[in-house]
């Protein structure tokens, strides 16, 4: 029965059931929840000290921060011997961190810095006192402490530990979203107990409404939500019908989690926020994270959460995940952190985060845009109300209502294409938010995470196919996140059938019994499950963590591993040919390892090795006790073997010393190399012989064409036929060597990056495969010189440095579960897909998307709601095991008008573009651009056939896709799907790979670029980011009209950035900017902005950067003139006008216009 | 001469029978996760070529003993299993690639084509039984 699923889950490591018996993790053992419980009041302060250094320590997984704890920590223990510091100290709780700290013991509140993020809300001091009072324990926390986390309460922990085992302290904090809320906003400790309160209402577990009035009573809540009482009317109109039937009794306290309100900012924390509303954002993110998601703009919260803590680094931050965090805060225990300075960190917004907000002005949207842009920016309207200060608190729940009320008719707002020029809303789009109600939105899957491209689900297939829109999820799992509550416990809360994890769409029928969301089975309640850490209490299952946050982390007991937890292993494969030497990436590579080599994540037995090839392979041993490292050449590559098994792959830190030497000397070894052949495949195959009884992480680089040995490839393009070709070839892989070898790296928990670093054919399509199906990535820099283009040397050095520092888990499995009568037909991304639902995850890196596509294979008549959930297994770099869930909650719809409304048309076009790489590769370039031409008619003949009412001549399109074409239009000319341009084949395959692996928030300024005016930059209407400005200019339609000569202008592609100077540019600009007098004395391969101490200078800097910090690899700069030979390139991305061979935008809609109304 | 035709028929045709009960089962064992797609792909994958033969050969038969009518009803088959023999990329594993296996519903295809063909065969061997018989009483 669920052995199968269960199975599979564990098999991670092999694959095998449980049922064989778990073998015991000596590491796993670790947890003790007494070992836990009992230190852990210390620990927890740790945590929310630490938080202010964070922002400063850049390595997040080292150990180093642990020593700082003091011995008697909890912490202590657990670490060493695994490794994730921050997470074990908190096992319980995780991230929240939030509010509690402040809350409890004065010193804490010192660490305010915890309260800061929370902010809660409470914009107005008023109420707190009365809110302490309301809160049960509260008072009784605050003072003793003790059951915070924070405040090192252990007393309080005393009993519960059988369920959660850590810190309760610490726990608490995570899981109550809203208790943090509330206290983080004030320091003062009775309003740390409001927060509280809100959240424990437990007592009316009875219904929503009533709820809230029971909340009311406390004080404190009342005044957040106080409306709220009064709003829930207004809510149950609209979505009740979705979700009180599914937990009539248990409802989620509807007011209880506050957390979609933003208090108004702490009065230190605003540094960030220019505009009020900014820093009510920032502060919702930090506190929000807890809830999991109010609405679109949650996600970017999330980032913000992130950036909040360790703000600074641009891709730094984004590294830093919670447990960063968490070391971060630890090592800062020993400074108790004044309080200004946590504000300092917090204020800090997160890049996403501001987007969303982006038009800070109270006022939501532009006028003129409104209309348009109303569907996508409702949600953040909502949100952004509810931040408001305390006045806006109370509107918030009518204006919300309102916004779902309103929302359909303005998605649905009937947009003719041909009349409306200007479609583009001025800001970034965020994701639509489902027409579910406030209660379940609130804690709903951040879409930064979870996206679908149908918000609103079909009930039917017949209903799906009437609509002719894809129906699909698009993830982004491993996401960094700054808040992620994390849970230890003996049990894992799982439904014994389909074995979906507890989560917070399932209903309680009673106190003892909660029925699946997924497969509708009743389960059990476990006894240690009634146990509620966050507010120590009995009989309140459903405020416990995992139901109360849709994306929670557990740390696994030893029975979901089959071998215990491998340690951190790297492995470096280098291609050492004349072509590299050439290249010169050598000491590049080599000096990025040394720099960051006590940032690579890991614990005390994280290992290295190293291995050098070209016509042979060379190993390197480094075995303790050399004096210096001793190369070792095998030059038998049709049969490769290890020379020595041992002491190639060697402890990081007791070898230290002797890798250093290494990669000191390794750039000067192979200096005088005359060999231009390179081995590839026997390099691989010995790597994989290394890493095969580990699993780990292989890094390749490779800089020619494999042409020796196994693996070896021939040359299969024909550059004359670029840009001829009616047809373009060879997108498939010429040998199944690659593919074969991914599966049994893939098979061994090994998985294969690689960095091609080659001007000539690479065949992309065929080495690609040794990365994609070993859930690896593939870096491409195609014209990579270490003299002539600093542009790429630069790029490759910030890629590298994140790649060796981000965050990364170890032999992964994600299963994505979907309710029953959905079902999971096709995947994209890098993995392999080892059964019906399970993807093998050698390793996962956050910088990973996948993509699904569903079907409906049985009716939903009976469903009000559907939900889908993906569960990531993982080994994380200190040697824990642990799950991430996250699940997401969409309402079905019968009418195919609902199902419009709620279309995401970002996701929809991320979606094609993956299902249209697949079509290219199997069948061929032409039926992939036409089916993606076809998706477009198909869908607006649909909208305009069945959902029309009104039928009136010209090209119509609902609001929410009106976008669609354009997306479409840009795909088509976008590198990968281009025709009749001259591309090489391996950008093209490179740029589908790119499609197919990014996650969509990365991959859409790929598809469709912004374009900027820079040289009227203003601060008006800019956002406030660790206390820089950056200014928001408008974003522009790409066409060339757009262009003047009197201007500056950025485009931002994704990868890459151009910056066009007209000849008539603003000498303001050229001199304040650019640092030169006139136009003509602008260097033509500039590539970096020169740091001048002007408003202007500063003003650009900041846009480029943030821009920069969005996305974890390093989009170059160009500066572009027009006489540049790069201008051409950014004409390509100039998707509205006409080329050569491709339809300009409005040709492209009078095409559509002509095919629908056929 | 025309029974031992028949019954040599009889005796492919049981194989291939066997053989695409084999191919069921194991693909519902993927379906089901009781096998990984890549030890289900390779056992898969060996018998495509013995059961490529066996079906040509059977064609070969009624075609050298010139049974027009059966040999036309083999031939489409034949001709399949050759097709989708030749087809596959290069850079596929076999017929029967696990990394795509999973992906557009190839399971589900796979699954139905082994079915259609069970069927099939099922159909051929009673008229080869039948054949079989009627030469036997002939002789």
């Amino acid at each position: 029965m669920s052995t199968a699923g269960f199975n599979s889950q564990n098999g991670a490591g092999t694959g095998q059931p449980y049922s064989n018996g778990p073998s015991q993790n000596p590491v796993g053992l670790q947890q003790l929840p007494g070992a836990g419980y009992g230190s852990g009041h210390q620990s927890p302060f740790n945590l929310m000290q630490a938080k202010a250094p964070s922002p400063s320590v850049p390595g997040h997984y080292s150990p180093g921060p642990f020593q700082p704890l003091p011995p008697g920590s909890p912490y202590h223990l657990s670490p060493s011997p695994t490794a994730y510091p921050a997470p074990q100290g908190q096992p319980l709780l995780t991230a929240p961190l939030i509010g509690r700290p402040p809350s409890q013991t004065p010193p804490h509140s010192a660490s305010s810095s915890p309260g800061l993020r929370l902010i809660p809300a409470q914009p107005t001091p008023p109420p707190p006192p009365a809110v302490s009072s309301s809160s049960y324990h509260q008072n009784p926390l605050q003072t003793a402490a003790p059951a915070w986390h924070y405040n090192t309460s252990q007393p309080t922990m005393r009993s519960p530990a059988p369920m959660i085992l850590p810190p309760h302290g610490p726990v608490a904090n995570n899981v109550n979203p809203a208790a943090s809320l509330a206290g983080q906003s004030l320091p003062p400790p009775p309003l740390s107990s409001a927060a509280y309160n809100t959240s424990p209402p437990s007592p009316h577990l009875s219904q929503t409404q009533s709820q809230p009035q029971g909340l009311g009573m406390p004080p404190t809540s009342l005044h957040g939500y106080g409306q709220p009482g009064s709003a829930p009317p207004p809510m149950n109109p609209m979505a009740p019908h979705t979700y009180q039937p599914i937990r009539p009794a248990y409802g989620p306290p509807p007011t209880g989690p506050p957390p979609p309100m933003r208090p108004t900012p702490p009065p230190t924390g605003p540094p960030a926020a220019s505009g009020t509303p900014p820093p009510t954002k920032a502060d919702a993110q930090c506190g929000d994270s807890v809830n999991s998601t109010v609405s679109p703009t949650e996600p970017d919260c999330q980032e913000g959460d992130i950036e909040c803590p360790g703000a600074v680094a641009g891709n730094g931050p984004q590294a830093t995940n919670s447990y960063n965090h968490v070391d971060s805060k630890m090592a800062g225990l020993a400074q108790p952190g004044p309080p200004g300075r946590h504000l300092g960190h917090y204020p800090s917004l997160p890049p996403g985060y501001q987007n969303t907000s982006g038009p800070p002005a109270p006022s939501p949207m532009h006028p003129a845009m409104q209309a348009a842009t109303q569907p996508y920016t409702q949600a953040p309207q909502a949100y952004q109300q509810m931040s408001g200060g305390p006045g806006m608190a109370q509107l918030s729940p009518s204006l919300a209502s309102m916004s779902l009320q309103s929302g359909t008719p303005e998605a649905l707002r009937v947009v003719n294409l041909l009349q409306e020029r200007n479609l583009l809303p001025p800001t970034p789009i965020s994701a639509p938010t489902p027409c579910l109600t406030q209660d379940l939105q609130r804690i709903n899957c951040s879409p930064e995470v979870y996206r679908c491209t149908l918000t609103s689900i079909p009930q039917t297939q017949s209903l799906l196919n009437k609509a002719k829109l894809p129906l699909g999820l698009l993830l982004h799992p491993f996401k960094d996140l700054s808040q992620l509550p994390v849970v230890t416990s003996s049990t894992i809360v799982r439904c014994r059938s389909c074995r979906t994890y507890i989560n917070p769409f399932v209903s309680f029928l009673d106190q003892r019994r909660w029925k699946c969301n997924l497969c509708y089975r009743v389960n059990d309640v476990p006894e240690e499950f009634m146990y509620n850490p966050v507010s120590r209490s009995y009989g309140e299952p459903h405020k416990r963590p995992e139901v109360q946050n849709a994306t929670i982390e557990f740390i696994a007991p030893s029975e979901y591993m089959l071998r215990p937890p491998q340690p951190a292993v790297y492995l470096f494969v280098l291609d050492v040919s004349h072509n590299a030497v050439e290249k010169g990436y050598l000491n590049v590579f080599c000096q990025s390892l040394l720099d960051n080599i006590n940032a690579l994540p890991g614990d005390s037995r994280t290992k290295v090795g190293f291995i050098t090839f070209d016509s042979t392979v060379h190993f390197y041993n480094l075995q303790e006790g050399l004096s210096q490292p001793q190369m070792l050449i095998v030059s038998d590559i049709e049969d490769i073997f290890l020379p020595t098994p041992d002491s190639l792959l060697v402890n990081l830190n007791e070898c230290k010393e002797l890798v250093q030497d290494l990669l000191k000397s390794l750039p000067s070894l192979f200096q005088k190399t005359m060999e231009t052949q390179s081995a590839l495949g026997a390099a691989l195959q010995a790597a994989f012989k290394l890493l095969s009884p580990t699993g780990g992480r292989m890094s390749v680089f490779q800089t020619q064409l494999p042409n020796l040995g196994v693996g070896a490839l021939q040359s299969r393009e024909d550059p004359n036929q670029r840009a001829s070709a009616k047809e373009i070839q060879h997108l498939s892989p010429a040998t199944d060597f690659y593919k074969k070898l991914a599966l049994d790296c893939s098979g061994q928990q090994v998985a294969v990056d690689l960095f091609l670093l080659s001007s000539q054919y690479c065949d992309l399509a065929s080495l690609g495969c040794i990365s994609r199906y070993s859930a690896g990535n593939v870096y491409y820099y195609p014209s990579y010189h270490h003299q002539h283009s600093p542009a790429q040397v630069e790029c490759f050095q910030k890629d590298l440095k994140r790649y060796l520092t981000r965050k990364i888990g170890f032999e992964a499995v994600m299963r994505i579960r979907c309710t029953k009568g959905l079902s999971i037909h096709t995947f994209h991304g890098n993995f392999f897909v080892r059964s019906t639902d399970l993807l093998s995850l050698p390793n996962v890196n956050p910088d990973a998307g996948f993509a699904v596509q569903m079907s409906i294979d049985e009716n939903l008549v009976d469903t009000q709601v559907v939900s889908f959930q993906a569960a990531l297994l993982y080994t994380s770099s200190k040697g824990e095991r642990r799950i991430r869930v996250h699940t997401l909650c969409l309402p079905v719809v019968n009418s195919l008008t609902d199902i419009f409304a709620g279309a995401d048309v970002q996701a929809i076009s991320g979606l094609l573009a993956c299902m249209a790489v697949d079509r290219s590769v199997t069948a061929s370039l032409g039926d992939a651009r036409d089916a993606m031409i076809n998706a477009a008619i198909d869908s607006l003949a649909s909208y305009r056939q069945f959902a029309l009412t009104i039928q009136q001549p010209g090209l119509l399109a609902p609001a929410c896709l009106r976008l669609f074409p354009l997306y479409i239009l840009a795909l088509l000319k976008q590198k990968a799907f281009r025709l009749g341009t001259s591309t090489r084949l391996d950008d093209r395959v490179f740029a589908m790979c790119q499609l197919k692996y990014q996650p969509l928030a990365y991959a859409m300024p790929m598809i469709h670029p912004s374009l900027y005016r820079l040289d009227d930059l203003t601060d008006e209407g800019a956002l406030n980011v660790n206390e820089r400005t950056i200014p928001q200019p408008r974003v522009l339609q790409l066409s060339v009209e757009k262009l003047s000569r009197d201007g500056a202008f950025l485009m931002d592609a994704g990868t890459v950035m151009y910056l066009w100077i007209g000849r008539n540019c603003n000498p303001i600009f050229l001199t304040q900017v650019l640092g030169v007098p006139s136009y003509a004395d602008v260097l033509d391969n500039l590539y970096v902005l020169p740091e001048i101490d002007s408003a202007e200078s500063q003003r650009t800097r900041a846009l480029i950067g943030w821009l920069r910090d969005q996305r974890p690899f390093y989009p170059s700069l160009h500066v572009i003139k027009d006489e540049s030979q790069l201008k051409a390139s950014l004409l390509q991305h100039m998707i509205e006008d006409r080329t050569d061979s491709a339809l300009s935008y409005y040709e492209f809609l009078l095409h559509l216009q002509q095919k629908i109304t056929k | 001469m025309e029974a031992a035709v028949f019954i040599l028929s009889l005796v492919d045709c049981c194989a291939l029978i066997f053989l695409a009960v084999y191919f069921i089962i194991t693909l519902s064992d993927l379906e089901c996760d009781y096998i990984n797609a890549r030890a289900c792909c390779s056992k898969l994958n060996k018998w495509v070529i013995p059961e490529m033969v066996g079906q040509c050969l059977s064609t070969m038969l009624m075609l050298i003993s010139l049974h027009w009518f059966i040999f036309v009803l083999n031939l489409p088959v034949a001709v399949w299993n050759i097709y989708r023999y030749v087809k596959v990329p290069m850079g596929n594993m076999g017929v029967f690639d696990p990394t795509e296996i999973h992906n557009r519903g190839q399971l589900k295809s796979h699954m139905k084509e082994a079915m259609i063909k069970l069927g099939y065969h099922l159909l051929c061997f009673f008229i080869y039984l039948y054949s079989m018989i009627l030469a036997l009483i002939n002789d």
